[in-house]
């Protein structure tokens, strides 16, 4: 049963880029030996890594580097990672959740929002898209609007 | 003390729920149910985020006051489907120093 997860790890925030890349080949490792995968990362992935300010101390540290996995694999997998993150050295925190279920559950609340705006729409004899123009502006392009009349006046 | 008591604090008696419901009746509340109030909405709903994810701080420390406590349902007018969710993101990120267990 292959399962999706994502994994959070905090690390010291004096460690080096080398210390870093360990871990990371660490996971890796473990993952081989437990026939779990990792996903490559997405942008969304990198954009939340990286060093940032905790929001209380802990063991004196005021920063982490924070780390974000996706993985694929078994229930097994996520025991042995979490036993060996556990032991781990330099490691302020971690955190490992299932995924898959609710990525289901927000798309098929996403499609099902989706198909009823269709019905709406057609039973108002509309087409099933929205148009372009249609409904209330957006609120930021009126704005933004605003703002260029201001500064052409001034 | 109007505007102040409709904020976290909760004013005298806002923080006790038997007691708001029993006072239902009487003059005080009936005047604070005279003053103009909006009507909440659950922002999740109407925003159609489909997932409270615990790494979007930026969504969930609206939901954390200054204490650090999660923010009431009362007060927020989140529904109680979304209220269960984001209740589980904000202790997932705490866990991980995203947001505080308890501050000040």
């Amino acid at each position: 049963m292959t399962r999706t997860y994502e994994l959070v790890y905090v690390i010291r925030p004096d460690a080096t880029e080398q210390q870093v890349a360990d871990l990371h080949s660490q996971v890796e490792q473990i993952l081989g030996r437990t026939n779990g995968t990792i996903v490559p990362k997405s942008e969304a992935q990198q954009a939340f890594g990286g060093r940032r300010k905790l929001a209380y101390e802990i063991g004196h540290h005021k920063e982490g580097i924070y780390v974000l996995e996706v993985i694929n694999g078994s229930g097994e997998v996520v025991r042995e990672l979490d036993r060996r993150l556990k032991v781990t050295e330099g490691l302020l925190r971690h955190l490992i959740v299932r995924v898959d279920e609710d990525q289901i559950k927000a798309e098929r609340a996403r499609t099902k929002r989706k198909a009823e705006s269709v019905r709406r729409r057609l039973a108002r004899g509309l087409p099933a898209e929205r148009q372009p123009g249609e409904g209330p502006q957006q609120d930021d392009s009126d704005d933004s609007n605003d703002f260029d009349s201001v500064e052409a006046e001034a | 003390m109007a505007p102040m008591g409709r904020g976290r604090s909760g004013g005298p008696g806002g923080g006790r729920g038997r007691g708001g419901d029993d006072k239902k009746g009487d003059g005080k509340m009936g005047q604070r149910r005279g003053l103009f109030r909006r009507r909440k909405v659950c922002k999740f709903c109407a925003d159609k985020i489909d997932d409270i994810n615990y790494k979007d701080v930026k969504l969930l420390s609206g939901f954390v006051p200054e204490r650090g406590k999660v923010l009431p349902r009362r007060i927020s007018g989140t529904c109680a489907k979304h209220q269960r969710v984001l209740r589980i993101a904000i202790v997932r990120a705490r866990q991980l120093a995203l947001l505080p267990y308890a501050s000040d």
